[in-house]
């Protein structure tokens, strides 16, 4: 008998990650395919209330511990492995979050067992268990198989935002909880003493109705202004993926996808941006999607809904040009 | 304050990747390899920290190819050793470069006693695991990563790393040291250095190597790669091709259309 499907739920500062309920959805589809139970795992202090969100589950192993209250990935995996001790799981899925990053790792190095990143699919077949994995900033996508096992054994996966719609994977209803306790260190070699609240910006780029982001491929500080020339036609604001950020090109206030900002403009226009999995994660849910990207292979067009191969540099005066001209030969509302 | 950078190669993405004729890895004849990009970060920061506090910057890089160049400029940079980890096959995990470095750095004169031990937070091959929990979790060091920040007050006293949330969101954390933390993005971009000073880094300086003895099979660990592809758009996007003006103009009506303008 293999054993259940189970997923971390991430919970942090009191409430559900939308990821959790995207690997629910998954872990939903994989548990009823196998024939096995699906468990979520929720960790925290004093927030046995949340177990209600997760109503996807067939049930919840709620673990409370004043030492388990922020999210610290040496002390959660801990606290995993205790629960896992007896039964064990056939598969975990932990979010690939700046919330739960480095869980599974530790999980997997302590239970002695296969971790998979990148997954966003997993097929299990008899003992096998396949999953499929976006690697190289979304370049690349590879069919993974997890160790040589003589039986079903326990796997890691990491689970990239985005894997499922999260609706398929919300459900609010009483379901059954096992609390269980760990014994945890009370070392406190790691301990968060306080969150810093971002800075308000000039703008706020989660109201804003039409976005013009720059990635890489925008390649200066210098060309910034050929960027700001079409803000100026769009209306909207200008926006940047991790690169730009990282180089001081714009300023953290306007950094969109895994550590910046989730945002879901009317347009979304991406300019020079790969796509890479931790970007699409802040942007994918805007209504319509456009990207210019030299590489015809880049990540970005797989959720884009319109494509333009081409340079950058060249192409962002065209279509502020563009825009320019249709807009002063439109007749005036 | 001693601190010790670990460096990965990595493929880089900005070339095309091809596949290798087996179907299960990439055509390393055809690939340029570059420093993990975040490795660079954890590079940057170490070297901000020594100038701030003093004491030493030692990186431990894993034999690739161009790790020699990466080495050498790191050296150009401001690092007061560079070691390169020899004598394992080509083509190991995450896992395994995990076990290579905490071997390194358990085996190798003077690596030890460390401070800090900075690397990237994640590369984007780390199909297996994560190399900052894995060494930390070998060396019996507490970990935080996605750091963007590390403030170090009295000697003896603990860290405090600022780490990202979502949403802009961060987070002080105090940390006890010797830590390992898996840096995301150091406080100022990487430095530029001239390529005469990585020249001149090459002329006087000298790479030392260390030798790790072949890992135990982890084969029950494993993960293989049964079959790797090129990312093919799912044939989401409609493509708007022609001249940079043809396509634009097509894009504009469409925005136009959408009343998005």
């Amino acid at each position: 008998m293999t054993g259940p499907i189970c997923v971390l739920a991430e919970q942090w500062r009191g409430r559900i990650s939308e990821v959790t309920y995207e690997a629910l959805a998954l872990g939903r589809e994989v548990a009823d395919r196998v024939g096995v139970p699906l468990t979520a795992i929720l960790t925290g202090c004093n927030c046995r209330e949340l177990t209600r969100m997760l109503g996807a589950a067939d049930s919840v192993i709620y673990v409370d511990h004043e030492l388990l209250a922020e999210v610290v990935p040496q002390t959660c995996a801990e606290a995993l492995v205790q629960i896992f001790a007896g039964a064990r799981p056939r598969v975990l899925l932990v979010p690939l979050t700046n919330i739960s990053l480095g869980i599974g790792t530790f999980v997997g190095v302590r239970m002695g067992v296969p971790v998979i990143n990148f997954c966003k699919d997993i097929r299990i077949t008899g003992d096998k268990l396949e999953a499929q994995c976006v690697m190289y900033g979304g370049k690349i996508e590879a069919t993974v198989e997890a160790g040589a096992p003589s039986g079903p054994q326990p796997v890691v996966l990491g689970i990239w935002p985005g894997v499922r719609p999260a609706d398929k994977g919300r459900a609010e209803r009483d379901v059954p909880v096992m609390d269980m306790p760990v014994v945890l260190d009370d070392t406190q070699a790691v301990r968060l003493c306080r969150y810093i609240e971002p800075e308000a910006g000039d703008v706020d780029l989660t109201k804003q109705e039409v976005l013009v982001a720059v990635g890489r491929g925008i390649q200066d500080r210098g060309n910034l202004p050929l960027a700001e020339e079409l803000v100026k036609v769009l209306g909207g604001a200008l926006c940047g993926s991790r690169p730009v950020i990282d180089q001081g090109w714009l300023p953290l206030s306007r950094q969109v996808g895994k550590s910046g900002l989730m945002v879901k403009p009317k347009l979304y226009v991406a300019l020079g941006i790969s796509g890479a999995p931790e970007h699409v994660e802040g942007m994918k849910d805007a209504g319509l999607i456009v990207a210019v990207n030299s590489d015809a292979r880049a990540p970005i067009f797989n959720v884009a809904h319109y494509g333009i191969v081409g340079d950058v540099l060249e192409t962002l005066p065209a279509l502020t040009a563009a825009i320019d001209a249709r807009k002063a030969a439109a007749p005036h509302a | 304050m001693h601190i010790l950078v670990l460096l990965k190669m990595v493929p880089d993405v900005v070339e095309d990747l091809e596949i290798a004729s087996d179907g299960k890895g990439l055509d390393l004849e055809y690939l340029r390899m570059i420093l993990s990009e975040s490795d660079d970060h954890a590079l940057e920061q170490a070297l901000l920290l020594k100038e701030r506090h003093g004491g030493k910057v030692t990186v431990l890089a894993l034999d690739a190819p161009e790790v020699d160049d990466a080495l050498f400029t790191a050296a150009a940079k401001g690092a007061d050793r560079v070691v390169k980890v020899v004598g394992m096959d080509p083509g190991f995990t995450t896992r395994q470069a995990a076990g290579f470095f905490s071997q390194a750095i358990a085996e190798q004169p003077g690596l030890m006693p460390v401070d800090l031990v900075l690397t990237g937070v994640q590369a984007i091959d780390d199909l297996d695991g994560l190399v900052a929990p894995l060494v930390a979790d070998e060396l019996r060091m507490p970990y935080l990563g996605i750091v963007t920040g590390i403030v170090l007050d009295a000697p003896g006293r603990p860290a405090r790393a600022i780490k990202e949330f979502p949403a802009g969101v961060r987070g002080e954390f105090e940390i006890r040291l010797p830590a390992v933390l898996g840096i995301q993005a150091a406080e100022k971009p990487p430095r530029y250095v001239p390529v005469a000073k990585v020249r001149a880094a090459m002329k006087s300086g000298k790479i030392e190597c260390a030798e790790v003895p072949t890992l135990a099979d982890d084969g029950w660990l494993a993960v293989n790669i049964l079959e790797m592809k090129r990312n093919q758009p799912a044939g989401h996007a409609e493509m708007l091709d022609g001249s940079p003006e043809q396509a634009c103009e097509k894009l504009c009506g469409i925005l136009a259309g959408r009343g998005l303008f």
